[in-house]
């Protein structure tokens, strides 16, 4: 049982460092601002997912579990809030995103 | 439409502050994990001086519990995790692949639900789901820049808004 809990694990915790990999591999490859975002939000959500989920399993039915789980919930709720904050002050700050095609205001749903 | 009504709480202001004061203090005992009378006493000080700040900011005049949480609520984080890890696999592939074929787009999408919660909510799972991202919450009208056309289509198709309007529903 150890042993496959150990296997679960580790596969849990290398598929997580491959997507934080390539998180860091499309925020260099991407052309700006924004596109760069796209790529790094890999690393900011499924990466911790499968880390941290991969570490709880280490640690078992114990305190360092509970504390896990809450570093994750805090993770996943500040992550995409400070992205907000970028992306938004990028553009007050006059910041264009380069659109493959111009979208007009019309197209609000 | 409507206006949400945020300011008369279901539940009573001392009611909220008691709930507020038991999840600190438990917080506190799950982060130490020792029941030394020193630690302890300093654990009740934080949390009072927590409560204190939060009067102070008018935390409590709002309707604070105004998350539907419950069980619709457990289904919505396990279909948004399956989202996330589908749209990590859509970038993971844009990214490696040679030619990186992106198709950058912007569209301003107005939220299903009259709820300022409800709208934070769509506008948070919408940037953490890779290869979308909000960049403006106005009056429910949100925008929202995606790294790839079909990742816009698909947020265009608008399961994740009907599935958290869903939640609040009837």
């Amino acid at each position: 049982m150890d042993t496959v809990i150990n296997i679960v694990s580790w596969l849990l915790m290398t598929s997580g460092g491959l997507f934080v990999l390539v998180g860091g591999i499309g925020a260099l490859r991407m052309p700006n601002l924004y596109t760069r975002m796209h790529a790094a939000s890999v690393t900011d959500s499924i990466g911790p997912i499968l880390v941290i989920g991969g570490l709880i399993l280490q640690a078992g039915m114990t305190l360092a579990s509970i504390k896990l789980t809450a570093i994750l919930v805090f993770l996943l709720l500040t992550g995409p809030t400070a992205s907000n904050a970028l992306a938004s002050a990028a553009m007050l700050s006059g910041h264009k995103p380069e659109l493959a095609q111009e979208i007009s205001e019309d197209d609000a749903v | 439409m409507s206006k949400p009504d945020l300011h008369t709480p279901q539940i009573s202001r001392l009611a909220s502050i008691l709930i507020l004061f038991v999840l600190l203090a438990a917080t506190w005992l799950v982060w130490s994990g020792l029941f030394k009378a020193l630690l302890l006493f300093l654990g009740l000080v934080s949390s009072v001086l927590c409560l204190w700040l939060a009067i102070r900011m008018r935390f409590f005049d709002d309707y604070l519990f105004s998350l539907p949480v419950g069980r619709g609520y457990l289904r919505y984080l396990v279909w948004l995790t399956r989202e996330v890890i589908k749209s990590s696999l859509d970038v993971t592939k844009v990214v490696l692949s040679p030619s990186l074929p992106i198709s950058p787009r912007i569209a301003r999408i107005r939220a299903g639900s009259d709820h300022p919660y409800d709208q934070v909510l769509f506008a948070n799972s919408i940037t953490l789901t890779p290869g979308t991202l909000s960049m403006d919450l106005d009056e429910g009208v949100i925008t929202v820049h995606a790294l790839t056309e079909q990742g816009m289509r698909d947020l265009l198709a608008g399961e994740m808004d009907r599935r958290i309007t869903a939640l609040r529903g009837k």
